[in-house]
Formats: C-alpha cells, structure tokens, sequence
C-alpha cells in the first residue's frame, strides 16, 4: 500500500506529462506483479467496490465518520462541501494513527481485507474500514479512501499509463492499448499476459483502440488542397466496430463495452461478411421515409434494451454507415492509406450488398467555400457536420490531432438563467461549477441544461463568489441560487424527451458567455426551444 | 444581537468602540483607528490617527508612508475616551496585537487575526482572559490542522534540493508579509544557501532585518543579472507573481506555494501549482477552540471566514456566539 500510495502522492503531485510517465514507470518495474495488476485497474478507473460489492455506501461512510471522530453530522457535511472529495475529507477529519501499522500489500488489503466483506453486515463492513482508518498514515489512508468511494481520478488518461508500460515493457503501444479494451479482472497475470511479446489467444478477439477526430478550429482553408481530403458526414450516432472473426460477429461500442443482442438486425446482416474482417462505423437509428437518421434520443431506447422485441424492432429501425475498414481477411489494415481502406470497404460492402450495413457516402466538394456551404446544410441532413480526413492518413490510436478533424456545424444557442450550483470535481472540487440552467415557461424558470464548462479561471472564481453569497436553498452539497445570472449556451441539437420536466433535453449544452448586461426577464422562453426540437 | 454596554459594535466603516470612540481596522477612513497588525485589510489608508504596537510601526510606515502613529509597548494601558486599551501580542506576524478593552465593567478582546503555532519571527500568542472574545473564523473547520511548521520547512529544503537535481529553480510563493519571513526564518536553521527574493518580498525581509529577526541569507532577484543560473535555487516571490513574464528569467522550475489552503489539493491543483506546504498564520481548528476556551470569554463574536460553522458549534456548546460581517480577506 505505501509504494501504491506513493505513485498516489507522486501522480498527484506532478502538472508535467513526462514526470508522471516516470513515477508509472518507476512503480511498475518494481511492484510485485498482483499488486501492478491491481494498480493497472486502479488508475483505469476501476472500482473496488460497487453496485454488486458494496463495501461502504458514501452515506455510511459519513456516518461511521461522525461515530469515530465525535464531530456533529452537521460538521462533517460542512467539512465535505468546503474540501469537495469524500476520500479526502475522510482522511483529513480522523486522526493520525500514534503508531502506524505495517506496510500491507495493495493486493492484501483490497482482496484479504475490503472484498470479503462485500454484501455482508454494516458494523462487518465498518469494522473493515474502521481498521484502514485507524492503522492507516494520511498519503495511504487517502488512497485507501479512494478505493472505498470510486475511481482514484488522479490525472492520469488511459494513453499515458499505456504509454508507460509500452517504454516499460518494449511492445508497441497499439498492442498493449488493444488488449486493455474491454473487460479485464486484475489476476496475478495479467499483467505478463498484457505485456507479452507473444501473440496471445485473446488478441484475436478484441477490437482495435478507435483513431479519434479532433474538432477544427482553425479556418477549413489552412488544411490546403481540398483534394488530400476525404469529406463524410458527421453522423450523430453510437460509433462503434463490427468485428467479423473467428465464425463470429461483436459489435464494439467506443466505450469499451460489446453490444452483443442490442443490434440483432447488424449482426444478422453482419453474418454475411467475409470472415477476418473489422468495420468501423456508425450505428444510427433510421428513418426510412425521410432516408435520414433519426434523432440520437431515438437510439436511446434501442441502448436500454439488451434483447429488444419485434415491436421496438420495427418501431425503432437501425442502420450502420461505415466510414472504415480496419481489418480484412485477417490482414490489419491500419497502415494502409485511409484512400485504400474506403476503396476495399466500398467493394466488401457492394458485394455484401445489405442496406443495414452501407457504406458512409463520401461527400464532394469543389473548394472550401463549396464545403462550407454543405456543412450549413447538416441539421437540415440530421447530421452534426463535416468529417475531414486526410486522404493518406493511416489509422491512428486514441485522439491525434492532423489527420482527421470533426468540423461541426455552428451550435445553436440560447440565453438560460443560472438555477443551480453544485462544486465540482477534481481541481475544481473547491468551487462551484457545475452548474444548472432554466428558461421562461410563463412565468417560471424551467431547467434545461446542466453545463460544466466554458467559464475561463477568472469567471468561475467571480461566479464562485457570487454563488456563495446568493445562495437561497441548500439541498445537499446543491445550492440554489437566486434567479439572476444570465448565460448564453450553446448546444447541438434539442430532442424530444419524455424524462425531462421541460419536455425537452438539449444536446452537448455548453456556456458560451456570461451575459451580464442581460437581466433574467430577458431570457429566452421554453417555446423557443420546442420550436427547434425534433 | 448588539447590546446596550457592548464596547465593540459593527458600524459600515468598521469595528467600533463607542465607549472609546475609536475604530479596530476600519475598511473606510475614521479619526481614531487601533491597529491589530500590517496586513492590507486590516490596515489601510486614509485614518486620522493610527494607534498600534512598537513592531507594527515600521510595517505601518511602509505599506501606508507618512501617517501620523501613536506606538505602545506590550501590554502598555492607554487610555481612548472613557476606556483602558493595551495590546497584547496575537502570534500572527511581527507586530500583530489582540486589542484589550476595559470600561471598569467589563472586558472585551478583539484579536484580529492569530495562531498558535510557534513563528521565529513574532511573539508568540498571549492568552487575555476577557468576558467577550472577537474571533477570526478563516480556518474555522475540523478539517484543518496544521503540521508541524518545522517539518514542512524540512519538506521545503527536500524539495529546493530535488529541484537542484533536475537543474530547477524551486519559486515559492509566500505573502510578502509574515510568510515569507516566517519561511525565512524557519529555513534558517536547515539551510545554509542564501534565498532569492522577489522586490515585494525585500521591503518586508529588510523590516522584519531591522526588527532583529533573524533569517536565512537573502539576496534580491534584482541583482542577479538578466538571465541568471537558477538552478537548485530558492525564489521566493508573492502569489501575484505566478503566471508574469518575471519567472520567465529562471527557466526551468518549479513552482509552490506556502498557505494554509494548500492543506486541500483542489486548492493546490486550482492554483496549478507543483508542491503546496501548508504553513499557516492562522489559527487551526483546535487552535480556535483552544483559544476560544482558555479567554474564559462567555460571548464570542467571529470576524472572517467559515464563520457560521463556528458559531453553530459553540451555540451547541452553549457558548453564545454571533458574527460581525466583516471585510476582512481570507487571503493567506
């Protein structure tokens, strides 16, 4: 636990990328290999415990606080909302142990100590955490805290761990990046098996880890000549693969997770294709009539449903448009020039010859300017934009900026007042910033947009301050504030819903402005948004 | 809940004796103000008359220049109006005071700001039994207490000497009054190279230099020429310095910030810094409880900071508490 706790403190500490790599580097060459094992999961947010191994609920842990250190609840909920982080709060409000206990493995206190006593009686439960509290010195108590209340959240993105084990280990950080998708349990082995320069049983299982576009903000005519680029739609769906191997189909969403049984329809169709295959592409729930997608909310009830019936079928058809094709008679075709994949995609797809599974058109444009115009055109199309991708570029791992760009369309925007606060996480856990917007409906504030983002420093600190002294109900660490602030938000898109009170959920809200020169009167009003919605 | 005999009430301009007729760190000019200590929200300019402690003197002369002042020993009774004023040493920084105020009824303490941590650089605190004690709250949560200051200084030598390694200069950011020196004069004993200082950090190192107060060796970062070898050096530099073109002249460094905020890590990470040593001139949790226990005062009334908190544990304690909207900072 102390060497973990260390990486903790050392990942914590550090604002540069290069130092973190080598506190990763530093602590894998020399943990034993379940300990790695478990710390790998650890920092690629895995939880110790959970919905189906409940070790302590946050409630419990604030009670069993107040029990140990004597303090009013009152006190404690105060504590929590000025430091922001239960873990934290948690360590800084029990005392020091006298005489600090001897050093257990990470593995020993998560597996011998915190799971055998998952699902069973509260004060077996607490006991177990009363132990870490009362033998366990600060930087190792915290960490021991993290495990209780969720994901560690210590800065550090799934590349550069991955990054770190490539430098580590020598193997190609694709390969290791591949075999990390998916679900994986933290077992003595694993990480030998993640790093071992043999070709492993599962490596043909797994899908390849998604090349991502970044989104364009520089002018579209700094890219040159419209010719070195590929033009598709950018659709708004659920991107995901469609491995074709082995005698089987699985379709891999861009979280990790296989949609097995979602999508009947696509892996029927699916079935089809040639085996040694990978498509990537975009899954999209389509209206036949108007030969357009349909609104990402009507995915929505496709997502929920593991094995959907021939009503949802029918109602709710899907479709996937493939931009790409990663793999081909078992061949890996990520180092071809993007131009070759679509050519031979275009051929598979012909002959396979199946309107649930079509090829992403590729969009013509004369010049920019003709580009331009055709990205105007994108919600009248049901899309979000333009893809730009270069006509040679390789498919890349994770988000690398150059060779493919997200050209969005303009967002639409509306003027919302501020309702709600809450603090948020992380390097912002001190300060108000998550925050809950509203809009007329006669002559109450409806929310409809909850936004994290958008505010530079300086105006999160000045809205922090305001937040404070115009609070009028507190509920939980939430606060509502007086109906006066006004901000311009943008947003993408407004669905029709039936799990918002507005009747409406807004698409990707983000604030745009602080439109103080804006009283609260003038805010817009909900018919306004209904008018977009679709 | 202000009383008919209360010797201090809150007026718009500030903390008023009326007995007295004089201000305790006004925020607007008055005729008459006693002065708890130097820092700028308890000190400021524009007051006919300053009264405070012989230490403050020199500070009060640099941060406000000519101005007329009336210094007194510790201790030392004077008498404003109908009232018998002394100070009494608040261990905040060089100079600071509690302001002690007695009618012959009864008395009052108004303490500014304090700790009780030991600080090479000031007098420690001095306990003033009174019947109503006026608090600072800036730290007023269980969730602070503070380490032992000269373990963080030995984390700070750790640190310049890690930086050394890398070829970095360690820049640490202090309040250019009281932390800074309180820095210095901790380091003093650990480390033998002399510190960096920052232009608003000398004129409070050369104050505190001629109080008596011994320090580590200084040199200002004026004299070191444009581009000067940083490397393993300790730069010491106020918080508004982060961020300028000046930090820019040491290269590669590192950057860290000496405050009692630094004790939650969302802080330091919103402050984008790379270390946070907590060294705090205020009081801790205990520290106020301890404070508010030993004045035997059966009335307490806090300044600034987590106020309500405070008040809502001592009423639960049944000590009556209520708080004075101040405009004290919780800078630190």
């Amino acid at each position: 636990m102390k060497a973990f706790a260390a990486l903790y403190q050392r990942l914590d500490r550090s604002t540069a990328t290069g130092d973190k790599r080598a506190a990763l580097i530093d602590y894998f060459r020399s943990a034993p290999a379940h300990d790695g094992a478990w710390a790998l999961y650890l920092l690629s947010g895995g939880k110790v415990g959970g919905a189906r191994r409940k070790i302590a609920a946050s409630g419990e842990l604030r009670a069993w606080l107040v029990e140990e250190t004597g303090l009013p609840a009152w006190l404690v909920e105060d504590s929590y909302e000025q430091v922001g982080d239960l873990a934290e709060t948690l360590t800084l409000l029990v005392d020091e142990p006298a005489v600090p206990a001897p050093d257990r493995p990470l593995v020993d206190w998560i597996e011998r100590h915190l799971l055998p006593v998952a699902n069973l009686d509260e004060t077996i439960r607490r006991d177990a955490v009363l132990t870490g509290w009362r033998t366990l010195p600060a930087t190792q108590r915290l960490v021991f805290n993290k495990l209780l209340t969720g994901a560690l959240r210590v800065g550090v993105s799934q590349r550069l761990v991955q990054q770190a084990l490539a430098e580590l280990s020598g193997l190609d950080i694709a390969r290791i990046a591949q075999r990390m998708l998916g679900e994986w349990v933290p077992s003595p082995s694993l990480l030998s098996t993640l790093l071992s320069p043999e070709e492993q049983p599962l490596d043909r299982q797994q899908p390849y880890p998604f090349f991502l576009a970044s989104p364009l903000e520089a002018a579209v005519d700094t890219l040159g000549a419209p010719t070195d680029w590929v033009l598709e739609w950018k659709w708004d769906g659920i991107r995901l693969q469609l491995l074709r191997r082995q005698g089987e189909v699985a379709l891999w969403s861009r979280g990790e997770e296989r949609l097995d049984g979602r999508f009947p329809e696509i892996e029927q169709a699916a079935a089809a294709l040639p085996d040694g295959c990978v498509i990537d592409g975009e899954l999209l729930a389509w209206d036949a009539d108007a030969d357009q997608p349909r609104a990402f909310t009507a995915l929505q009830t496709r997502i929920q449903r593991r094995k959907p019936g021939p009503a949802t079928l029918r109602s709710t058809p899907v479709r996937v448009l493939a931009y790409d094709l990663l793999e081909e008679n078992g061949e890996d075709l990520r180092g071809v020039p993007l131009q070759q994949r679509r050519a031979r995609l275009a051929a598979l797809l012909g002959a396979l010859d199946d309107p649930r599974i079509q090829l992403s058109p590729q969009v013509h444009a004369d010049d920019w300017t003709h580009a331009a115009s055709l990205r105007e055109q994108a919600r009248l199309r049901g899309v979000e934009g333009l893809m730009i991708k270069r006509a040679d570029s390789v498919y890349q791992a994770g988000r690398r900026r150059g060779d493919w760009w997200k050209w969005k369309v303009d967002p639409l925007t509306i003027d919302a007042v501020l309702l709600y606060a809450q603090a948020g996480h992380g390097r912002r856990s001190t300060l108000y910033t998550d925050y809950t917007f509203g809009v007329w409906k006669g002559d109450e504030l409806v929310p409809v947009a909850k936004a994290y983002s958008g505010l530079d420093d300086k105006e999160i600190l000045a809205l922090d301050r305001w937040i404070r002294s115009n609070t009028r109900e507190r509920f939980g660490p939430v606060r509502s504030v007086k109906a006066e602030q006004v901000f311009e938000l943008g947003f993408e898109a407004v669905n029709v819903s039936k799990r918002h009170k507005s009747g409406i959920a807004v698409r990707f809200p983000r604030i745009l402005r602080w439109r103080q020169d804006k009283p609260a009167a003038e805010a817009d009003h909900l018919e306004q948004l209904q008018a977009l919605a679709r | 809940m202000s009383r008919r005999n209360d010797l201090v009430v809150l007026r718009p301009e500030g903390l008023y004796c009326p007995a007295g007729d004089f201000h305790i760190d006004p925020w607007r000019p008055v005729p008459r103000a006693v002065i708890t200590h130097g820092h700028g929200d308890h000190a400021r300019g524009g007051m006919q008359v300053y009264h405070c402690t012989r230490a403050s003197e020199a500070i009060l002369r640099w941060r406000l220049g000519d101005v007329r002042i009336h210094t007194h020993d510790w201790g030392e009774s004077f008498r404003l109006g109908g009232v018998e004023v002394s100070l009494h040493s608040a261990g905040h920084v060089l100079g600071s005071a509690q302001v002690r105020i007695d009618d012959g009824e009864q008395v009052w303490v108004a303490s500014g700001d304090y700790k009780r941590q030991p600080d090479p650089t000031c007098d420690p605190f001095e306990v003033v039994p009174c019947d109503t004690f006026i608090t600072e709250a800036t730290f007023a949560s269980p969730i602070y207490r503070w380490p032992d200051t000269r373990e963080v200084a030995a984390d700070i030598v750790a640190w310049r000497r890690e930086c050394a390694e890398r070829g970095e200069a360690a820049i640490l950011l202090c309040y250019s009054l009281g932390k800074a020196q309180r820095v210095l004069g901790e380091l003093l004993p650990l480390d033998d190279q002399p510190a960096w200082v920052h232009g608003a950090i000398d004129n409070g190192v050369q104050v505190y230099r001629q109080a008596g107060i011994p320090m580590l060796a200084t040199e200002a970062v004026a004299e070191q020429g444009r581009q000067p070898d940083s490397a393993g050096r300790l730069v010491i530099a106020p918080p508004s310095a982060a961020g300028t073109p000046w930090v820019r002249r040491f290269g590669r460094h590192q950057l860290a910030f000496a405050s009692g905020w630094m004790h939650l890590r969302g802080n330091r990470r919103r402050r984008n810094v790379d270390r946070g040593f907590v060294v705090s001139d205020h009081a801790d949790w205990p520290a106020l409880l301890q404070t508010i226990e030993e004045t035997g005062a059966r009335r307490i009334i806090a300044t600034h900071g987590n106020t309500d908190a405070l008040i809502r544990y001592l009423r639960e304690r049944d000590i009556a508490a209520e708080a004075f909207r101040t405009d004290y900072g919780s800078e630190e």
